[in-house]
């Protein structure tokens, strides 16, 4: 099952192959990201997630197919990555910097003046932080910092990986809601979780990969349809059944 | 180039508040002084310098590089989804790691015979030869590091290649070339062997500094054959570009290795 996607894509995957060795990790993918949208890449361990993201962002290199990001060609440079903000699944920072230094970093790395850093350590709390080394950081501060570094640009582009593992409800909270004003004012939102409740809550569109083929790509209301399942857990249960049936 | 810059000020400032630069440093300059104070200030003090250089460097080059390389992955993860080129990353992770680690090598050396005030004269350019050669011995092993964490992803495999590549290069060549003189002692070897110590950058290192010390007289008439050709226009020249290219192909080939892979 296939959306047809407007027009205005920013991100477009077209036939993109991707093999390790003799394991083929994605077959054929053809996707379209859209402004406004939410969407969720959901599958079993190995499904090709996350080397599809990584793909996007240009840390994979496809064997074949091409992938544009707002009209550039991920393997023709590196300027596009200025348009995303990414989530890593486990955010890792070096010993001995702290927080304000890992910012200061990656705030060399783009050319823009303004950035939404004191709205963000406001929202996220994360005053009285950034002056710690950052290993010395709880896995859930660690997390909202990341938050942070991925936010602060405003990039019309969202990618993020299990965005909500170890925060606690209130930050996790503030996260969703800031990604619901975000879709609101047109980003694009690509995210992976194993946590369906903020799925059904945060998606509007969801792709399920197996053995890196999309098998399902459409509105979480149609999943749910076709499945006949009330719930995404359910749903996503189903199709893995008729997968190995 | 912004790009390099600030990837090696953070670095250096990573190195500056952790402890392994303080300690990498402290291990020269207990070397230096304890040896300064066994053997005087003297060539038998730089001869003896020479030797734990030799085997330190590349040593704490190999495996600082490839142990840093992994402890910092997901963050190059996370830098490389950032607006900048792999090449430039690359280069600050290279020099962010072979400053330090020149800087710390330079001052445990230099330290003790200046506080035992013999930074002048004869032994000073000995000493800052032989300080220059250390520093060129780091970046050619901080390369072959990252060369070989780039390639290979398993961390135990990967530490086990550096351990086998300074065993290859810090103490077997020399066995086997010794090994190869004795046996093939009848017939005249001094000009293969002017182009087996250019293919080893230890070596390479080695002949200089003992040359410098003027210690051929030991190497009978091998290291006379060295003294001439090394002392010759051609020799110098030759020399310098081995330690060039020393230093150059190992980081050229990294960073394309760096530049192609997958993360």
């Amino acid at each position: 099952m296939r959306v047809v996607q407007p027009a205005n894509a920013s991100i477009s995957v077209r036939n993109v192959s991707k093999s390790f060795g003799s394991l083929d990790v994605l077959m054929d993918v053809d996707l379209e990201f859209s402004p406004s949208q939410t969407t969720a890449i959901i599958g079993p361990n190995g499904a090709g997630k996350t080397t599809l993201i990584k793909a996007i962002l240009g840390l994979v290199r496809p064997g074949k197919g091409s992938i544009h990001v707002l009209g550039e060609s991920v393997l023709e440079g590196h300027s596009y990555r200025r348009h995303i903000g990414y989530m890593p699944q486990n955010p890792t920072f070096p010993d001995g910097l702290s927080g304000r230094e890992v910012i200061r970093l990656i705030q060399t790395f783009r050319d823009v003046e303004n950035t939404r850093e004191l709205d963000l350590i406001r929202l996220f709390q994360l005053d009285g932080m950034l002056d710690k080394q950052v290993r010395t950081l709880s896995g859930g501060t660690r997390q909202r910092l990341s938050a942070l570094l991925a936010f602060m640009f405003d990039p019309p582009i969202l990618i993020l990986d299990e965005p909500t593992a170890g925060l606690d409800p209130l930050a996790s909270a503030s996260l969703k809601d800031y990604l619901h004003r975000r879709t609101e004012t047109g980003a694009t939102v690509i995210l992976t979780s194993h946590v369906m409740a903020d799925l059904e809550e945060l998606c509007d569109r969801v792709i399920f990969l197996m053995d890196g083929r999309v098998r399902f790509d459409g509105p979480l209301e149609l999943l749910r349809d076709q499945t006949g399942e009330p719930t995404l857990e359910r749903a996503i249960a189903q199709l893995l059944r008729r997968d190995v049936a | 180039m912004n790009t390099v810059r600030a990837v090696v000020r953070y670095q250096l400032s990573g190195a500056l508040k952790s402890r392994w630069l303080m300690q990498h440093t402290l291990i020269y300059l207990i070397i230096a002084e304890g040896l300064v104070l066994a053997a005087g200030t003297g060539d038998r003090a730089l001869a003896s310098l020479i030797n734990v250089v030799l085997l330190l460097v590349p040593l704490g080059a190999l495996v600082f590089g490839t142990m840093h390389l992994y402890s910092i992955r997901d963050f190059i993860l996370l830098l490389l989804t950032q607006p900048i080129r792999r090449n430039s990353l690359f280069s600050g992770i290279y020099l962010g790691l072979a400053i330090p680690q020149s800087l710390g090598l330079a001052a445990g050396l230099a330290l003790p015979f200046a506080i035992h005030g013999k930074l002048s004269g004869g032994v000073a350019g000995e000493l800052a030869l032989l300080i220059g050669l250390a520093v060129v011995l780091t970046f050619v092993f901080t390369a072959l590091a990252l060369l070989i964490a780039t390639h290979i992803k398993d961390r135990v495999r990967c530490i086990g290649v550096a351990l086998g590549v300074w065993v290859a290069m810090a103490i077997a060549y020399d066995g086997i070339v010794l090994l190869a003189v004795e046996t093939l002692s009848r017939f005249p070897l001094e000009r293969p062997l002017l182009g087996i110590m250019l293919l080893n950058p230890v070596d390479l290192v080695r002949v200089i500094l003992l040359l410098s010390l003027e210690a051929q007289a030991l190497m009978g008439y091998t290291g006379a054959v060295f003294s001439r050709f090394f002392g010759s226009p051609l020799g110098y020249g030759l020399v310098t570009i081995a330690l060039l290219a020393w230093v150059v192909v190992p980081f050229h080939l990294t960073r394309r290795a760096f530049e192609r892979r997958d993360f």
